[in-house]
């Protein structure tokens, strides 16, 4: 029984807290703000040169091959920092389904770009009704002598702007989960449009892509023709760890970043952080994240290596960390009074990231039924 | 990480099974229940820890010396999940074991040791914590039960509340002001009691639940030797809120969340509400799925502790929330249950038709008290604010 991290983990945790304090502090998250795309390509190739964007790919691809538990540990400080960009989408997801369904020339030739930081990839799954199941994905791809044509669009894409592959979610057959295929679709590929949706999130920049008249040739297809769901849902299952993890570093920082401020503040000759009221509130967040952060260990160490448990696992962690972050940001901007509703504090970066990381890849309530359905009740 | 107990722990997790199905008595067989109230289930639950002890599985990391065996607590971890998981009675000499056993080797002499500790452990004397009072519950520091010193003892006059099984207790260890001068936290000693000793009136106070499971205690000039001060003299609190913490540990165990939690799935889908099973509906579901995520989620809250304990690292503020969530949410499952029994739920337990024996009415008021015992959700609140984030007192 050890239900802890290792030395390597908290040297990881350590080292990511001290180079995102350095190179991403709430004033280049109200940069990015601004920025057109959201990105920075110079922090991204930074990171890389930390070994992150790479840390999930095999050292034969030029990568770290760590597992998901060391990936959350870093998405918790990224969380922290709010850092903006693709790197949960192309580091995390993106390569994760190329490495379980890519063959080995498509890994070949997107990992170590990916791992170098050359390279940005991201998911193309949801549609307009926003399903996450089997049955969401109706795009159809015709079969071709050579491939596939498709025509449709894709919503809520993350950082399509600045992505150089979209895995692209379509379906080759019935309505099931077995006609899925995902096909690997160079963004500027000619057909493909891309447009901004205005979000207030705007360290997580989304797209609707339309897709028109694109012929996508066989070797396109990860994870094998109408067999794409089986990769596609352990992705969602990584999804759901990750965006826990980084709820849980937001959240943690949410917290600190509202007790620090009660201790200075003071109204009626004393600090506001001596009022029980508050005091409870603080404890009351305190003893959501406690618990909160063993579930997001869990369904890491779960992916990595209880393979039975990882879907039980994710949506466990994915359910309590959507509402934990989005309560403890509500209250950590009523911690600051006045001053955390307005543009000019930092809070709202937090306070907006925590409703992205909230709806995305299912809901609590989602994730509750999910439960239920796994539990067999 | 690694979530797995060793193969020898799971080697041991087998023995200790086995044991159990031949050795435990099935007429005591039951989740709830933890406190026997009546004398004839006072011998039996007593006969229950003398066996258990004789197996060897009775506080097996005290050190050898007291009559422990060194063990290390996964031991120990293993011992009580499978105690709950065959639905062991609680055990009768817990607060002697899980609190007055941990600060006397810590803060014990020698000779206090060697004389309390192997009685604790075969429930020979069965202890009683006498810390509240009538006006000292969350202020427990302001308590005033007084000893003067008269010669080479204490005299003891004054009154405790809440007292978890004094009436069959045989020693009391017992918080009592020595310096009434002093600040309030600095005159405060800590005194063992013989519940013999004449001047003390026990009266038990029934609960809700119906039964006497506390009582007061009156102290009316009861003589305590000298060599029953434990640590120094005045310096009483600290060795309390040592205590403390202990019990908070106790009060936080989840193996019996996870068993409360599966018993209520099960009640879900076998009770039908407004005509269907419970569990269909989407409100009961997501409700249960919301309880199950908590449970979960201290269940591997419960592992960090572990591991923290295992590495001898300081508990930290993970463990000050246990015992505020661990208590809430037994409640809270059992505030489910009820729900889903409808009309059936305010049958008494025995009742004509009373859904699981009553069990659930019966946790559901008893676990409302562990919510206030042990400090209080608020008080817990404080702890946490203060001693974890470092927030000012209320002033």
């Amino acid at each position: 029984m050890d239900f802890g991290l290792s030395e390597e983990q908290e040297m990881l945790q350590q080292s990511a807290r001290e180079f995102l304090t350095q190179e991403c502090p709430p004033t280049f998250v109200r940069a990015m703000y601004t920025e057109p795309d959201g990105f920075s390509r110079e922090l991204h190739r930074k990171m890389a040169a930390q070994g992150w964007t790479g840390l999930l790919i095999p050292e034969a691809h030029g990568g770290l091959g760590l597992g998901m538990l060391d990936m959350a540990v870093l998405l918790e400080e990224m969380g922290r920092a709010a850092v903006p960009g693709p790197f949960l989408f192309s580091s995390n997801l993106f390569t994760l389904a190329l490495m379980q369904g890519g063959t080995s020339a498509q890994k070949k030739q997107w990992l170590p770009r990916i791992a170098t930081g050359d390279a940005v990839g991201t998911l193309a799954f949801l549609e307009e009704d926003d399903r996450i199941d089997a049955a969401g994905i109706q795009l159809k791809a015709k079969k071709t002598r050579d491939g596939y044509t498709l025509s449709g669009t894709k919503m809520f894409v993350p950082f399509a702007a600045v992505a150089d592959v979209l895995l692209v979610a379509v379906r080759t057959k019935g309505k099931a989960e077995d006609g899925i295929s995902l096909l690997l679709l160079e963004r500027d590929s000619p057909g493909v449009t891309i447009s901004p949706l205005d979000i207030f999130d705007q360290t997580r920049r989304v797209y609707e892509v339309t897709l028109q008249n694109i012929i996508v040739p066989k070797a396109a297809v990860v994870g094998g023709e109408d067999q794409g769901w089986k990769v596609l849902s352990r992705v969602i299952d990584a999804a759901c760890t990750a965006l826990a993890a980084d709820s849980l570093g937001g959240a943690q920082k949410s917290l600190e970043m509202a007790v620090d401020y009660t201790k200075i503040r003071t109204q009626f000759n004393r600090p506001i952080a001596s009022f029980q009221a508050l005091k409870h509130m603080a404890a009351e967040i305190v003893s959501e994240i406690e618990p909160a952060r063993s579930l997001v260990w869990y369904a890491a160490h779960a992916f990595d290596t209880l393979p039975r448990e990882a879907s039980r696992a994710a949506s466990l962690a994915k359910a309590c960390l959507s509402e934990v972050y989005a309560q403890t940001t509500n209250r950590a901007v009523q911690m600051h009074g006045g001053i955390g509703f307005t543009w000019e504090h930092d809070m709202h970066f937090w306070f907006k990231r925590a409703k992205w990381n909230e709806f995305a890849f299912g809901d609590a309530t989602y994730h509750r039924e999910r439960l239920a359905q796994l539990e067999g009740f | 990480m690694e979530l797995a107990y060793s193969k020898t722990d799971e080697a041991f997790r087998k023995e200790v099974r086995a044991w159990l199905k031949k050795n435990l008595p099935k007429k005591d067989k039951a989740i709830s229940d933890l406190m026997p109230h009546d004398p004839e289930r006072v011998k039996r639950a007593k006969d229950w820890q003398r066996t258990l002890h004789s197996a060897g599985y009775v506080a097996m990391n005290w050190p050898k010396e007291y009559g422990g065996q060194g063990a290390d607590i996964v031991r120990q971890t293993i011992v009580n999940e499978e105690l709950v998981l065959a639905r062991a009675p609680g055990m009768i000499g817990a607060s002697g074991l899980q609190m007055l056993g941990p600060t006397l080797i810590q803060y014990g002499t020698e000779e206090q040791r060697r004389r309390y500790l192997p009685t604790i452990l075969t429930a020979e004397e069965i202890w009683c914590q006498g810390y509240s009072e009538p006006g000292a519950g969350s202020d427990l520091a302001s308590l005033r039960t007084r000893a003067e010193i008269v010669g080479d003892e204490f005299v003891v006059n004054g009154q405790k509340v809440w007292t978890s099984n004094a009436q069959f207790s045989d020693w009391m260890f017992c918080l009592v002001r020595t310096d009434p001068d002093a600040p309030k936290h600095r005159g405060i000693s800590y005194v063992l009691i013989d519940m013999k000793s004449p001047g003390i009136t026990v009266r038990p106070l029934v609960q809700m639940t119906g039964d006497a499971g506390f009582n007061e205690v009156f102290f009316d000039n009861v003589r305590v030797p000298r060599a029953n001060l434990v640590g120094e003299l005045n310096q009483g609190w600290m060795v309390a809120n040592n205590t403390l913490f202990h019990e908070r540990n106790m009060l936080g165990s989840t193996t019996r969340t996870q068993l409360m939690m599966q018993n209520l799935i099960r009640l879900a889908q076998t009770h039908q509400r407004y005509g269907k099973p419970a569990a269909n509906d989407p409100i009961v579901r997501q409700r249960l799925s919301s309880l199950l995520t908590r449970v979960e989620a201290m269940k591997y809250h419960s592992y960090r502790q572990l591991t923290n304990a295992i590495k001898g690292r300081a508990p930290g503020v993970g463990a000050m929330v246990s015992k505020l969530v661990g208590t809430e949410l037994n409640h809270d499952i059992c505030a489910l249950a009820l729900e889903i029994m409808n009309s059936y739920a305010p049958l008494k337990k025995g009742a004509a038709r009373v859904i699981d024996n009553g069990t659930w009415q019966y946790e559901f008021m008893f676990t409302l008290g562990l919510v206030i015992g042990g400090g209080t959700s608020e008080v817990q609140k404080n702890i946490i604010s203060e001693r974890g984030l470092g927030m000012p007192k209320s002033g």
